[in-house]
Parts: C-alpha cells; sequence; structure tokens
C-alpha cells in the first residue's frame, strides 16, 4: 500500500502541493483526477521519488521513501514501472531496445531470453513483432502502448501511469485505457494513473482521488465519488455532463 | 541615480547568477567522480563514447591540424628570413603546435563537434522526459549519462591533440621544406634540438583538463535544460561559447603554471 501524509512542495513561490494526504490500495487502479497544472505530475513524480517533498511522509509498504538515500531510493525504484506522458522512449534504442533496457540493467538474463520476455510483452500490449522500429516510426498510442512494455517488463509490483490517453484520438484513447483495465485485471499489481478526463477515470478506476488547490479534496469508489458534493467535484461532473450532450 | 543602482543591481544579479551555475556545475562535477567509483563500471558506454567523441572528431581534427601547421611556417618563414634564421621554423611550428595550438584547436574542435552534441542530447533527453524515466527505472543518469562522457573526453582529447600535433608539424615541413624550400637537415636538426618532450607532454596534460571542462559543460547545460525545442538550442549554444571561453582561460592559467 501507498500512504501519503501532509505532502508539501513549492517551486519558488509557487505552492503546488499544500498537505495531500492519500492512500492507494495494493492491488487496484486507483485514479488522481485534477485539472491540468494542478500538480498530479509532481505528484505521481513524489511517489517514485523523482522529486523530494519541502514537508510530508511517503510511505510504500511500510517504508518511508523521503528519509531514503539515493542508492536505497534507486533499490525501491526497481519495485516501479513508470508510463511517462509521451511515453519518453529513448529514441536512440528501437523498440526491442527500449523494452529490453531495465531487463539489461537490472537482471543477469541471457539475450535469448530477454528476447523473449520482449517479445511476451509486446504481444502483451498488442504490438507483436515491433521490436525493429524506432520510436520516430511510431504513432503517438504504439509509444504509450511501447511505453507500458517497458514498464511493466520487470513485473514491477506498483505502476505509475502519467495522463496515459491525452493528446490521443478518442478510439486510441479509448483502447489505451481498455489495455490498463485489461493489464490490471491479469497482473492483479496497483495501478496508479493521474489524468484530467474524468470519463478515463470512471472507465478504469477502482478508487477516484481529486487534487484541487494543492489538496485531495474528494476521494472514493467511483459510485462514491460520483454522488460526492464537492463543488468542484459537481463542476467536472457538469462539465462531462455538457460533453456527453455534445458528443 | 536609480538608473545607476539599477545598473548596478543588474550587474550584481548577473555575477550571482554566474557564480551560483558555476558552484552547480562543480557539484556535478563531484557527482559525477562519485558515480565514477560506484561499481559496476560500464566499459561498454565509455568506448561507445570514445568512439562517438574521439573516432569522429578524427578527420576534423587532421584538418584543423595539417592547415594550422602549414600557415604557421608560412608565417614564421616570413619572420624569420628577415634575420637570415629560416631553419628555425621548424622550432616555431612544433612549439607553437604542441604547446598551444594543438591542445587549443583540438578541444575547440570537440566542443564544437562532440560538446554541442552532448548539451543537445542530454538536453533532449530532459525536456522530453526521457531522465527522468532512466531514474524511474532504478537507473542513475549521472552514472549513465555523464560519467562515459567525461572519462571518454579526459581520454581522447590529448589522443587527438598528439595526431593534432603529428599532422601540423607535417604540414609545417610540407610547407617549410618542399615549397618553401628550407634545408630539410637543418629544419629537422633544430626542431630535435629545441623541441623537449615536456612540451609534448605539458600539452597533453592541457588537452586532458580542456577534455573536462569541455565534457562538463556540455553535460551540465544539457542535463539543466528547461523550456523544449527551443531550451535545447539555447542550451547547446551556451555550451560552446561557455566552453571555447573556459578552454581559453584554464589555457592562460596552465601555460603559466607549467611553463
Amino acid at each position: 500500500m501507498i500512504e501519503i501524509r501532509g505532502l508539501h512542495k513549492s517551486f519558488g513561490a509557487l505552492k503546488v502541493l499544500q498537505g495531500v494526504d492519500l492512500q492507494i490500495p495494493k492491488g487496484k487502479t486507483t485514479v488522481i483526477l485534477g485539472r491540468s497544472g494542478v500538480g498530479k505530475s509532481v505528484l505521481l513524480k513524489h511517489i517514485i521519488g523523482l522529486i523530494r517533498p519541502d514537508r510530508g511522509k511517503i510511505w510504500i509498504d511500510g517504508v518511508d521513501i523521503t528519509l531514503l538515500g539515493d542508492t536505497e531510493l534507486n533499490e525501491l525504484r526497481k519495485k516501479f514501472g513508470m508510463l511517462f506522458q509521451e511515453a519518453a522512449l529513448f529514441d536512440s534504442m528501437n523498440v526491442g531496445g527500449n523494452v529490453a533496457f531495465p531487463l539489461r540493467e537490472h537482471t543477469k538474463l541471457s539475450e535469448k531470453d530477454i528476447r523473449e520476455i520482449v517479445a511476451q510483452r509486446l504481444e502483451q500490449v498488442g504490438l507483436p513483432g515491433l521490436e525493429e522500429k524506432m520510436p520516430a516510426q511510431l504513432s503517438g498510442g504504439m509509444k504509450r502502448r511501447v511505453g507500458l512494455a517497458r514498464a511493466l517488463a520487470l513485473d514491477p509490483e506498483i505502476v505509475l501511469f502519467d495522463e496515459p490517453t491525452s493528446g490521443l484520438d478518442p478510439p486510441m484513447a479509448e483502447a489505451i485505457e481498455d489495455l490498463i483495465m485489461e493489464t490490471q485485471q491479469k497482473l492483479g499489481e496497483t495501478f496508479v494513473v493521474i489524468t484530467h478526463n474524468i470519463t478515463v477515470a470512471f472507465h478504469i478506476a477502482h478508487k477516484i482521488a481529486m487534487l484541487h488547490e494543492g489538496r485531495i479534496v474528494a476521494e472514493g469508489s467511483p459510485r462514491v465519488f460520483r454522488r460526492s458534493s464537492n463543488p468542484v467535484v459537481q463542476a467536472f461532473m457538469a462539465r462531462r455532463e455538457e460533453k456527453e450532450v455534445q458528443e | 541615480m536609480v538608473k545607476v543602482w539599477k545598473t548596478i543591481n543588474l550587474v550584481g544579479e548577473k555575477i550571482v547568477g554566474y557564480v551560483k551555475e558555476m558552484g552547480r556545475m562543480l557539484l556535478l562535477l563531484v557527482d559525477t567522480i562519485r558515480w565514477s567509483l560506484y561499481p559496476p563500471f560500464r566499459v561498454d558506454l565509455l568506448f561507445q563514447q570514445m568512439e562517438r567523441v574521439g573516432v569522429r572528431s578524427v578527420l576534423v581534427v587532421v584538418l584543423t591540424g595539417v592547415f594550422t601547421g602549414m600557415v604557421l611556417a608560412l608565417q614564421s618563414f616570413h619572420a624569420t628570413r628577415a634575420f637570415g634564421a629560416e631553419t628555425m621554423v621548424g622550432v616555431a611550428v612544433a612549439l607553437s603546435m604542441t604547446r598551444e595550438l594543438g591542445p587549443v584547436l583540438t578541444s575547440f574542435m570537440v566542443t564544437g563537434r562532440a560538446g554541442s552534441a552532448m548539451a543537445a542530447e542530454i538536453g533532449t533527453m530532459r525536456v522530453t522526459e526521457q531522465i527522468d524515466a532512466l531514474s524511474a527505472m532504478a537507473v542513475n543518469p549521472i552514472k549513465y549519462l555523464i560519467v562515459p562522457r567525461v572519462l571518454a573526453s579526459i581520454l581522447v582529447v590529448p589522443m587527438l591533440t598528439v595526431i593534432a600535433d603529428f599532422v601540423g608539424i607535417v604540414g609545417g615541413y610540407l610547407t617549410g621544406v618542399t615549397m618553401l624550400r628550407i634545408n630539410a637537415g637543418a629544419y629537422v636538426a633544430n626542431m630535435e634540438k629545441y623541441v623537449e618532450l615536456n612540451d609534448i607532454y605539458h600539452g597533453i596534460i592541457k588537452a586532458a583538463v580542456f577534455g573536462l571542462i569541455l565534457s562538463v559543460i556540455g553535460c551540465y547545460k544539457g542535463y539543466t535544460t528547461t523550456g523544449g525545442a527551443e531550451g535545447v538550442g539555447k542550451a547547446t549554444t551556451e555550451s560552446v561559447v561557455l566552453a571555447t571561453v573556459t578552454i581559453l582561460m584554464a589555457n592562460y592559467l596552465l601555460t603559466a603554471a607549467m611553463f
């Protein structure tokens, strides 16, 4: 389980996180929802230790990661997989090299075994046989899929998703949502997804938490969340309904 | 009066900014040294960078060296002919190349070719979150990206300098002996008499320091890039300008200390 308590972070005069409290249950998909620029990515990067908080605590399976040094933090990160907003594939390596990267860095597997795992992972995300392609030759949706294959390469316990569907056309976005849902159901791992899209949240989440003005203002299962009386949640819901009527 | 204060303030802010940046660069260097001492030692990445920084710079270094040697011979021939000391042209070429122009021009060429590439490549990786991705995959980006580039530069810039020295001296010989008809025996004999091994060694030490400077600056500028594609362009330009000026300043200090 991931537990965040009293998390504060400022960049210069800009206060981004102002006391975030959140519990992320094990083996479920938790979606952190909020409008663009509210600090969702900053929160996600705190969970994996890419950003150090000004104040507050983050426990991953009982370990307070804010107290860890660089080497211990690096060890802990092996529990994680992360899919970045634009996939962040290494553009100097082909698809196979990208997916194999964590395996080559952290295991002593033979090249034959690595190739087999890479092929399996690519098949899992619906892109079999794409090993030789370069990231520049892929569409946005394909990049996210390869990014997911890379994030899953080491069988992580926790997978983080930074806006996995932003910038994609609706059918592709839906396909990525389905892929996230199927993968979570199959592997039973802890997924943490951040998005500004409430439809995505309702589609894939076991738990939704709303980040607004540096704090979690509402949280719960999609059913509980839907009935929240919080005005920020209500505004999000109203906008969603407006969009649905327009469509 | 207000204008004067504003100007002083602005100058002060600029100076404080530069000092802060130098401090951050020094911290990056300390981190680089620290991570270079921790296993695993990535010889594969080191060789890859030596090929990129070194092997791919050979042609441009040879061209720079040979033409510099030739022009030095031409210029010193005109200067020495006035008092009948043409046979000293070889000495002038060899000393200039080994002590100063070999290391300085080589490191300029490597800065333009490889230092700028370091800033651009690492800068692009920064703005597209590839560096965050490395950290997220439990791979230290300083160890993976910066240590091999800095070590490779420290090793290959001296090697390239030796090549530049050699082709510069050959270029000077060709111009002096073949074109300007200076006596070949006296040309070589004077060179042997007045050029010492220490001149070459000191040039090589300078080159290693310049390799360190250009790579640390290139990597630092890339590593701290912000602001998308425009930021990458800015970081690349700044890395070349800063490295070139720093190399010239370091050259003066090293010359004062060694010769």
